[in-house]
């Protein structure tokens, strides 16, 4: 049996731009793109040439900080375009995909016959090993490093975020197929819900996990938040992680032979007019989900992800390779005269300084404005409403401010990754860039760490 | 388009990088921001960001001390006209002109100064010009006197600005509250300007009634214990010290305008209540313990007054609102202020009971408190740590 968990820090931004709980079948990707920006410093090591045929399965690149785990191609195409920037560091390989998605078969059979180091194999090779990542870092997690748990976060709580109860209907048997494979690499699995968001009998009745329940704002849904709680990262150890969609991905390997990496996502944001869910793939280009004609005029930031800690892609960018939504939000590139005296009436705050405070029920327009100007740290207090750990946030981001490793440590940085940050970011009044600090502080403890192992070596 | 907005881009070029006036961008970028809030948007992290910045916080300080300011400009030409024996006959327009004619200039000086100074040092050090000197520029005339000379104003505001915050960094890394910098400088280099019995009445020049003293309740403190009265010798107890009619520092006589100002902070999140709600707890508790010394030592009057008292003279209330709540100065995590505010009272109280030389310790016993802050947030945070070591211990 699993425990529950009350959050009480946290907020909900309450944004304009839900999609309506309704599946719209969309064009098949025309492009697939892989970035190794994704992922966590990433050295990829590429495998393919331009003008190469691929099938969906087929490596495309590997990180050679973690060579065992192949990132394969989400659609069948030819390789067009192997973009690399200044110092020929790789950008993306894009795929010009088959309308006809050709799977490279792969072999099962009974999973429960196989043995775990065949799962591993299978999975690193089909490419849905790069599903599961591990904290501390939030890398692509190291099939040769046992972890103490794997968590699965079964809500998430983010803006405008996907529903996951609606996006797992009437696939069951894809994630009892993907659980029973993660069994395979671990007895002790996490799966969190949500006391209101996961009513769905799919993830209630999930077998072999204990299921945690927690209720709350946002950040309830983030997984690592619920790892914290249930049991918190000391130094040294591992936890695995796995995205709900990305239990139906690898469940579909094993049942179905085939590395299937659609998605279901959520087209979200005040900018959409028709904010509907529709069926991609990884990779996928925003065209072929979202025609411009669903855009409303302006000029638009387009997100990869949600509001907080989504990726800025261009009109016709791809879907990021962990992203569940797309939000288009108005750029906020209009100066405000007198807006820090203004009432405020099209601003959301966790201050109280707005009187929008007293309106608990409106839904807002936010812009991509950054309210303010940069400041040093100032107030206090802020970080903590939004923050449900038992960490100093202000602290702990001073300690990697000043790159001291040890304080880092002993404030618990293992136990954190930048999207835990993304509330403190929202409502710093100093408009401190919080989540790039701490994922810095993450990137240089990872590097080290992968230092000292090959040194060992 | 806004004629402002033109005019701020019509001018914009001759301050940009290889402008004629390119030295001072600080200062067009002062004033285009304080017109504009910029329309920057996110380049980084979060796409949406909170409303709030800083200009916005400090404004909401500055409204939130706008009730005891106003008070304390009204009870300038209260405590004057009542010296002079002609309250009866004075209009309330007459007060208020009258205190403002005396507040104004402070006010003026304060800003002029302080905001000279950091605009000064924005253009030297290539700096943005921050916000934090418009409140600082509103709390140094609210606790000084009404006839505190303007030119001693004028320097302990430089004081405050050079040593109290610009050496260190600027806004976000001061120690010492940089209000109270310059007040403790006024304290301390011009005492017979705001201490003693004369200075907290403006007579302007003319002739005080027959019994007159100018005498605040603290300094009565010392020698009648609770028995105080107001400077024309009618008694006072605990409801005129909260309302505020009687002689003080211009902005602190009034613990009820100070409470709403109290309100606005905790309401909109802007001042810590953890904070204000140990001060007010420290002090009680000290005075209550101090109190019960009071027998046992006759010749000091002072331990015997009343806690509730302690809270509504002085400048107590004023201290636990405006200047203790400084997040820069005070003590940063959550634990590490309520232990920060309760040792401010207790300071205050020992300050003031104990040491004869000051009636007054609400001063000196936030300013030694904002200098322990950063101790009492290592210690929280230590606590912190330990729990953290402890986990590992206690699974191994």
């Amino acid at each position: 049996m699993g425990k529950q968990f009350k959050i009480k820090k946290g907020l909900d931004i309450r944004l304009i731009g839900e999609a309506d709980k309704v599946l719209v079948s969309a064009n098949a990707a025309s492009e697939i793109s892989i970035s190794p920006a994704d992922y966590v410093a990433m050295k990829p090591k590429v495998l393919v040439n331009v003008g190469d045929k691929v099938k969906a399965g087929t490596p495309l690149m590997y990180d050679k900080n973690n060579p065992l785990v192949m990132i394969c191609a989400s659609a069948s195409g030819e390789v067009a375009d192997i973009k690399r920037g200044a110092k020929r560091v790789l950008e993306n390989i894009t795929i010009k995909a088959d309308n006809e998605i050709q799977y490279l078969p792969f072999l099962i059979g009974n999973i429960e016959s196989l043995s775990r180091e065949k799962v591993v194999e299978i999975m690193c090779q089909s490419g849905v090993w790069s599903f599961i990542r591990q904290r501390p870092y939030n890398c692509v997690a190291n099939p040769e490093k046992a972890p103490k748990a794997i968590f699965i976060s079964a809500f998430d709580t983010a803006p405008l975020a996907p529903d996951t109860d609606f996006v797992l209907q009437g696939q069951e048997k894809y994630w009892e197929a993907g659980i029973v494979a993660l069994q395979k690499l671990h007895s002790n699995i996490q799966l969190n819900i949500h006391s209101e968001k996961n009513k769905s009998s799919v993830i209630t009745n999930t077998k072999g996990v204990s299921i945690n329940t927690f209720t709350g704002p946002h950040p309830s849904g983030n997984v690592g938040v619920q790892i914290h709680h249930i049991d918190p990262i000391n130094k040294g150890e591992t936890v695995w992680t796995v995205a709900p969609q990305d239990v139906l991905i690898i469940g579909r390997l094993f049942t179905e032979g085939k590395y299937d990496a659609h998605r279901i996502i959520a087209i979200t944001g005040s900018q959409v007019k028709k904010r509907k869910y529709v069926r991609t793939m990884v990779g996928a280009n925003l065209s072929s989900f979202l025609s411009n004609d669903n855009i409303e005029s302006g000029t638009n930031r387009f997100i990869s992800g949600n509001a907080l800690t989504g990726t800025t892609i261009s009109a016709n960018g791809h879907l990021g390779y962990y992203d569940t939504q797309i939000t288009v939000l108005p750029e906020g590139n209009e100066p405000e005269l007198f807006g820090w005296l203004a009432p405020g009436f099209n601003k959301f705050s966790n201050s109280h300084t707005f009187l929008t405070w007293a309106m608990p029920a409106k839904k807002f327009r936010l812009n991509t404005n950054q309210n303010g100007e940069r400041r040093a740290f100032v107030v206090t207090g802020e970080y903590e409403k939004v923050f449900p750990m038992e960490i100093y946030p202000v602290q702990l981001l001073k300690a990697i401010i000043t790159n001291d490793i040890d304080l880092q440590e002993n404030l618990g940085i293992y136990e954190v990754d930048a999207e835990d940050f993304a509330l403190c970011e929202y409502v710093c009044t100093s408009k401190i860039n919080s989540q790039e600090i701490v994922r810095k502080g993450l990137e240089t403890l990872y590097l080290e760490e992968l230092e000292s192992l090959k040194s060992h070596h | 388009m806004n004629p402002l907005k033109k005019l701020l881009e019509k001018v914009e070029p001759s301050f940009r990088e290889g402008g004629k006036l390119h030295k001072f961008w600080p200062v067009y970028d002062g004033f285009a921001t304080f017109l504009f809030v910029p329309g920057h948007p996110t380049q980084k992290g979060a796409h949406i960001r909170d409303g709030i910045d800083l200009k916005r916080t400090m404004v909401t300080v500055i409204l939130a001390a706008l009730p005891a300011l106003l008070f304390g400009i009204y009870n300038v030409g209260y405590q004057h006209f009542q010296a002079i024996g002609q309250l009866a006959s004075a209009s309330t327009g007459a007060l208020f002109v009258y205190g403002l004619i005396k507040v104004l200039p402070l006010i003026v000086v304060s800003y002029v100064v302080g905001l000279g100074i950091e605009f000064a040092f924005c253009i030297i050090k290539k700096h943005q010009i921050n916000e934090g000197f418009l409140v600082t520029g509103i709390l140094i005339p609210m606790v000084v006197p009404p006839d505190m000379p303007l030119w001693m104003v004028a320097v302990a505001t430089a004081f405050a600005v050079l040593i109290g915050k610009e050496v260190f960094g600027g806004t976000g890394m001061n120690v010492l509250n940089p209000a109270l910098t310059a007040r403790a400088f006024l304290f301390f280099a011009y005492p017979a300007f705001i201490s003693g019995d004369k200075v907290w009445v403006s007579l302007g020049g003319e002739k005080a009634v027959d019994g007159f003293t100018g005498a605040t309740a603290l300094s009565q403190f010392i020698t009648q214990g609770s028995q105080i009265t107001n400077s024309v010798g009618q008694p006072m107890g605990f409801m005129e010290g909260f309302i505020g009619l009687i002689p003080g520092s211009i902005g602190e006589t009034s613990t009820l305008a100070i409470l709403i100002g109290a309100v606005i902070l905790i309401l909109t999140g802007v001042g810590s209540w953890r904070i204000m709600l140990s001060v007010f707890a420290g002090g009680y508790i000290m005075a209550s313990l101090l109190s019960l010394l009071a027998p046992s030592f006759p010749d000091n009057p002072y331990l015997a007054v009343p806690p509730h008292l302690h809270l509504v003279f002085g400048g107590f209330a004023f201290g636990a609102v405006f200047m203790a709540t400084d997040p820069v100065s005070a003590a940063q995590t959550p634990l590490g202020k309520i232990i920060y505010g309760f040792l401010i009272g207790v300071l205050c109280l020992m300050i003031r009971v104990l040491n004869p030389a000051y009636p007054e310790g609400m001063m000196l016993a936030i300013l030694f408190m904002n200098a322990v802050a950063p101790l009492i947030d290592y210690y929280v945070v230590q606590g912190n740590i330990k729990r953290r070591l402890k986990r590992v211990t206690v699974k191994a």
